[in-house]
């Protein structure tokens, strides 16, 4: 019988990483790793600095110290010796932004931020691909059709602008249109921040079913210690800047040790 | 005339945006920012490709203009008078006698030769633009040859009107490297611009861009392979000269409806009812 690997290999190694916009403003000394076909949650209040954190990870904003290392487990396929590690702000921006491009996803909590609204929801789930020189227009359709029905949005309204969606709408779009690269590491920050509860929860549990099926690796932003209960396996705690406590998600919400964790827990609202 | 340099600019700016047009031809469909002048004209009627014609210009050179392929409507007028009093070279309406070439809008029927320059006019030189708004974010873009969303807005055509309906500054990438505009002209023209023996300019004078096609440069109009690129054809033939294969204009003779379809090209229309007559 062939056992399961134990330890996942590691694919994001985050090295003591710092991006103060002034004292306890940003982030501060975040160290952490992330394994293949986990999600990781980082929770905390308004200006914790986890969006900072997040930025500073998906490559859109340079840190004042430390690393982020990319690794491309080598097992897979042979890949170039070059490439199987890539220190995110050592390579050069072309490569940074192929890798974004290509490799990575970023959700936006604001669909807006990440779609191109002025043109229809085909030509905005095809972007990625034709950036990867995909130039087959029948294809490119099906494939579009394909992902709004993982989605769950009606295929039939593939030519329709984004603005006639709604926001929950919109919201999968973007996601779909993120996911269509099939990238191996996605950063979502707040992606259900906006929307109304019963279309939380079908986002949600859509979202928990393709990071499933895919095999995808997640970094997690939110405020709302529910969403990251139904999603996370593993949860950080921000606070000014530092990261208070780590843990697995059940572990740290249902046995909070620190006394911010200990606050944030108990101030969730149960109706 | 007096008071005047020959060619209107002085010659310090003449020899800055020679040195442009190098860099330009030196790097096929790179657009180079240049220190636009005020030309005694509005923006928009070709103050880019007026101050490119008067760089290059020499004294013994033949110009010919045309404007929507024709050497007699106003702009064209207005700019060929212009060259006339404050370089007093010859002019031509004849393409095969022209040294330099400026236009707006067409690339002539009659092939182009080697030593021959052709000059465009160019409203909009980002070929990025309608979809990245940021200057900034553009240049990263050529430089990363991030060419995607070219296609987004293809494949826009084709979803919203069933084919590409893009018809004019239809985009190209030239030499396999940079995506370019080719400034207003109809799709047609698109082909003529592949391989071309003639030195090709571009200038674009609000925007302060010029770039160039070197003579003999490969161009690719851009397409999918199932909607291949295609140009434009036309179930009429000339009313004047009975031209199957020139680009038409549509033309309305009447109110009651009446209409005929005339070459864009005059000095074309013209040589073949010369030949015929």
């Amino acid at each position: 019988m062939k056992k399961p690997a134990l330890e996942r290999p590691v694919l994001l190694d985050v090295q003591d990483i710092t991006r103060l916009y002034g004292p306890a403003k940003g982030c501060e000394a975040i160290d952490f790793q992330l394994h293949a076909g986990e999600v990781l949650g980082i929770v905390g209040e308004s200006g914790s600095g986890k969006s900072t954190l997040l930025r500073v990870l998906a490559g859109l904003e340079a840190p004042d110290a430390g690393r982020v290392v990319y690794r491309r487990h080598a097992g897979e396929d042979v890949l170039d010796r070059d490439e199987a590690e890539l220190d995110l702000y050592a390579i050069g921006e072309a490569r940074r932004r192929a890798l974004l491009r290509l490799e990575w996803g970023l959700v936006h909590q604001n669909p807006r931020d990440g779609l191109r609204m002025g043109v229809s929801a085909g030509a905005n789930i095809g972007e990625r691909l034709m950036a990867q020189g995909q130039r087959h227009y029948g294809q490119l359709r099906a494939t579009g059709q394909e992902w709004m029905r993982q989605v769950e949005l009606d295929p039939g309204r593939i030519d329709d602008a984004p603005r006639t969606f709604s926001g929950g709408m919109q919201q999968r779009l973007q996601i779909a249109r993120t996911l269509v690269t099939r990238p191996r590491l996605v950063f979502m920050d707040e992606p259900t921040g906006g929307l109304d509860v019963s279309v939380q929860a079908r986002l949600l549990d859509m979202l928990r079913t393709l990071v499933r099926q895919l095999g995808l690796s997640v970094v997690l932003v939110t405020h709302d210690l529910a969403v990251a209960r139904l999603l996370a396996h593993r949860l950080m705690v921000m606070r000014r800047g530092q990261v208070v406590e780590t843990g697995l998600t059940d572990q740290i919400l249902d046995d909070p040790q620190h006394e911010y964790t200990q606050l944030l827990v108990s101030s969730v609202l149960t109706p | 005339m007096d008071g005047y340099n020959f060619a209107y600019l002085d010659e310090q700016t003449k020899r800055m945006i020679r040195r442009a047009l190098l860099k330009a031809v030196a790097i096929p469909g790179y657009q180079v920012p240049f220190g636009g002048r005020e030309m005694p004209m509005p923006y928009g009627w070709g103050t880019g490709g007026v101050q490119l014609t008067a760089s290059i210009l020499g004294a013994d050179d033949i110009l010919k203009v045309i404007d929507q392929g024709a050497d007699d409507t106003t702009n064209a007028v207005s700019i060929r008078h212009f060259f006339q009093r404050v370089a007093g070279v010859e002019t031509t309406t004849a393409t095969t006698a022209a040294d330099v070439i400026q236009t707006r809008h067409r690339i002539p029927e009659t092939p182009l030769r080697s030593g021959q320059i052709l000059v465009f006019q160019v409203p909009i030189p980002e070929p990025l633009r309608f979809i990245e708004p940021s200057e900034q974010e553009t240049r990263l873009m050529h430089a990363l040859e991030e060419y995607g969303v070219m296609h987004v807005k293809l494949y826009e055509d084709i979803a919203r009107y069933g084919h590409i309906a893009t018809t004019y500054a239809y985009p190209v990438k030239v030499d396999g490297r940079y995506v370019m505009d080719p400034s207003p002209i109809p799709k047609f023209d698109n082909p003529k611009l592949d391989g071309n023996p003639a030195l090709m300019l571009f200038g674009a004078g609000r925007e302060k861009r010029l770039y160039a096609i070197p003579p003999y440069t490969r161009v690719e109009s851009l397409d999918f392979e199932d909607h291949p690129f295609e140009i434009q054809s036309w179930e009429h033939t000339c009313a004047l000269c009975g031209s199957d294969h020139s680009y038409l204009d549509e033309v309305i003779t009447d109110d009651k409806g009446g209409r005929m379809f005339v070459c864009s090209d005059t000095d074309y229309c013209q040589t073949r009812r010369g030949e015929v007559a």
